[in-house]
């Protein structure tokens, strides 16, 4: 592990530490405490995963699983109980084909298109400013488009991210063509010959016919720039999300075909089980996690180094 | 909003529909499903749990040898267990004797603060009050601004300094109400996480300074089990008069309404149901429970044991149903039986099978009052016959209505449609027929 990686991994750590407290302080309490795994603590771990919004069904799941492997391996300490812990939760997050490769680091086709969709509140623009910083810190020209022309200040609000990472914004009037947004941005980023573009949209709940018909179209008018664009669709999610997310994956996934979750808001939640539950649910990989407020403050997913620091012992 | 809940519960009880007796064994498999159907819904693992014992306990008793069928009363205790759960009263806001009455909004980022304070100042609005809106939240990116055009949309004032602290603007927002005649104040925080120590002590000054009268902890309806501790932590702090749910018209299933209400004690004042600025209701916790168990046929036999629902016109109904002879008339009379039941979800659960809406089917009201009048100008012959319906008669019946003549149409086609579903209804209950059948009615 290089001195970089170690830095990032130290930081991963520190965002999860309440995740890690909240997820397994309590398992790892209950079975110091005892010699041997028996059903109070099955029952402990099985409320733990609720409590951590991993959901019934993989919580379930995953119990089995480890019964099953109690009975047939014959696991019966603390340590072991964890290993068996982190294996079942890695299992469950799908093997991503990038996820040893820096997704930062974006090769092929220019411009890269990335479209960001989400529900309200989720922080959307926030993590577009972020990504924005990240590409500008490598050399890569940036533009952003502004397609979120519904909500009030949503302009200007981008804008303030886009003067921080000093990248290059499209934006029209409040109120007009989200699409008219994307394809200005496309073109543009297009004939400056730039490295990425970042396609902001409105929030909108997944039960808006209309918003996701609206959505449809932004992608459809992308797409008669550049056929192959959007190269990524990320839908942002918001850590304390419930089962409620789930759906949300499906429906805009059935929408726009999102290729990445980001989850945000990790440093603020004690848990984090939803990133589990639709990636192993929708196999959609988890691209980002959103571990703070500050601009570095986005990091690349890899289900690893998210098990790892979720089980790292000696916490900061 | 809560359909999905719903549609899970009534599927787990139909079960226990038909089942002789109420057994411990029954019970328990019934009462696992439940609290499966919770916790899917983001009902807190505890909140689940306290639930499921304390139906568990009213359930096996003497209760039950009263009992009509062991289903009926089942879903009876889990209603009323609900109801007990969510609340028993409607809450109102307090002013403030001396204005200006102050109202302070929190809550985590993107839970809906900016939007419903905007919404709330719009609804004091209406009721002739004088609100001024603060922007507080000196954080985000052009927060301020957003709050700014929300303001001018709903002409309302927004006060603001940029450049300032949230403590400062806050308390001279008071002053300014105060200079300005403005006897509400609704003070938009920024958003925060419960375990930022120095936001929190922002918040808390900002109480200290500005002495609200009410405290709103705002929470997004699609929150999961954290909802709990995030509102255990802003309570500890703030000791939040009530709360409110955001994003309510989507189809999260909503349990962090029951978790909330159960954890902290407070009540939940609004519900936030769209980006609209009017788009704003009350709390209600008796319908939301009708809501959350909206099983049509079971729910509505429980009522009959309350002597609010005539059978016997439903069975004549169902009957109608089945030789395709159902009428505008018949129709109509549902509408009002419906009606005494109260809430719209159960009007819709009340024609047989009408409860399996499809997810996310929204109910509207407005839509019925203006069926209702449609029919109420139609003559009797009429609603037996619409095909006599002519140009010159559908009007009469938009100009009697306050309607247009393309919604008499509409209505009409919607009936026609509704009629045609009925009888591949009548062939085989339920299947996709409902569904479209749901979906031909407005508002559905």
């Amino acid at each position: 592990m290089g001195i970089l990686d170690k830095l990032r991994f130290e930081k991963l750590k520190q965002g999860l530490s309440k995740t890690r407290d909240g997820l397994f302080g309590s398992v790892t309490r209950l079975v110091t405490s005892k010699n041997t795994i028996d059903d109070e603590v099955i029952e402990q771990l099985e409320e733990t995963l609720i409590a951590a919004d991993v959901g019934v069904e993989a919580t379930m799941e995953i119990i089995e699983a480890i019964r099953k492997r109690i009975k047939e391996e014959r696991y019966a300490d603390v340590q072991e109980l964890q290993h068996l812990l982190r294996d079942e939760i890695q299992r469950q997050f799908v093997q991503t084909s990038n996820e040893f490769t820096d997704p930062f680091n974006i090769t092929g086709q220019k411009p890269h298109v990335i479209m960001v969709v989400g529900v309200n509140g989720v922080g959307k623009t926030t993590t577009i400013g972020k990504l924005a910083h990240h590409f500008a810190q490598r050399g890569m020209k940036v533009t952003l488009g502004a397609a979120d022309t519904f909500r009030a200040a949503a302009n200007e609000q981008l804008e303030v991210w886009a003067k921080r990472a000093d990248v290059h914004l499209i934006r029209h009037a409040k109120d007009g063509d989200p699409a008219a947004v994307a394809f200005d941005a496309v073109q543009s980023a297009t004939a400056r010959g730039d490295d990425v573009v970042i396609i902001d949209t409105a929030g909108r709940l997944h039960t808006r016919v209309n918003l996701m018909e609206e959505l449809k179209k932004i992608r459809r008018v992308i797409q008669k720039q550049n056929p192959d664009a959007p190269h990524e669709t990320l839908l942002i999610l918001d850590a304390t999300t419930g089962q409620n997310g789930i759906t949300q994956a499906r429906e805009f996934g059935a929408a726009v075909g999102v290729t990445g979750l980001v989850i945000t808001k990790l440093d603020g939640t004690a848990k984090g089980g939803i990133a589990l539950s639709i990636t192993r649910t929708l196999k959609i990989p988890v691209r980002f996690v959103g571990i703070g407020e500050q601009l570095d403050d986005l990091q690349p997913f890899s289900r690893k180094e998210f098990v790892d620091a979720l089980f790292e012992e000696t916490a900061t | 909003m809560f359909e999905e809940l719903s549609r899970k519960l009534d599927g787990v009880l139909k079960r226990l529909r038909g089942e002789g007796k109420l057994s411990q064994g029954n019970i328990s498999e019934t009462l696992r499903e439940v609290r499966r159907v919770l916790l899917d819904a983001d009902v807190n693992y505890k909140v689940a749990k306290r639930f499921i014992d304390d139906v568990q306990q009213r359930a096996i008793g003497k209760e039950v040898l009263q009992s009509i069928t062991p289903g009926q009363l089942i879903v009876k205790i889990i209603r009323d267990e609900l109801v007990t759960l969510l609340g028993t009263s409607n809450s109102e806001l307090k002013f403030s004797s001396s204005p200006p009455t102050v109202i302070l909004i929190a809550g985590l980022q993107g839970s809906g603060k900016t939007t419903f304070s905007a919404k709330l100042a719009n609804e004091l609005k209406k009721q002739g009050r004088h609100p001024l809106l603060v922007a507080a939240d000196v954080y985000r990116p052009a927060a301020i601004d957003q709050l700014t055009t929300l303001g001018s949309q709903i002409d309302i004032p927004v006060y603001s300094v940029r450049e300032s602290d949230a403590v400062s603007i806050a308390s001279h927002s008071v002053d300014h109400a105060r200079k300005n005649a403005r006897d509400v104040v609704i003070i938009d925080t920024a958003g925060r996480l419960h375990v930022d120590e120095e936001m929190m002590r922002e918040v808390e000054a900002i109480k200290y300074r500005t002495k609200p009268s009410e405290i709103l902890f705002v929470v997004d309806a699609m929150t999961g089990q954290d909802a709990v501790n995030t509102a255990k932590a802003f309570h500890d702090r703030l000791n939040f008069d009530g709360a409110v749910l955001t994003k309510m018209d989507g189809d999260a299933r909503g349990g962090a309404a029951i978790s909330l209400r159960a954890t902290v004690g407070k009540p939940i004042k609004f519900l936030s149901t769209g980006e609209k600025l009017d788009a704003l209701e009350k709390f209600h916790p008796d319908r939301l429970a009708s809501r959350i168990l909206g099983m049509g046929d079971i729910v509505s036999l429980v009522e009959k044991a309350n002597e609010q629902f005539d059978q016997e016109k439903a069975a004549k109904l169902e009957s109608k149903i089945r030789k395709s002879q159902f009428t505008i008339e018949d129709f109509y009379e549902q509408l009002q039986e419906m009606k005494k039941m109260g809430p719209l979800s159960q009007l819709v659960g009340m024609i047989p099978g009408m409860n399996k809406l499809p997810q996310g089917a929204a109910v509207d009201d407005g839509a019925m009052v203006k069926i209702e009048a449609i029919i109420q100008s139609m003559t009797r012959e009429e609603r037996q016959k619409p095909q006599v319906l002519n140009g010159s008669r559908r009007k009469r019946i938009a100009m009697g209505s306050g309607t247009s003549v393309q919604e008499v149409n509409r209505m009409l086609k919607q009936f026609d449609q509704m009629q045609k579903m009925m009888k591949t209804m009548s062939k085989g209950f339920g299947g996709g027929g409902m569904r479209r059948m749901a979906r031909g009615i407005p508002g559905f």
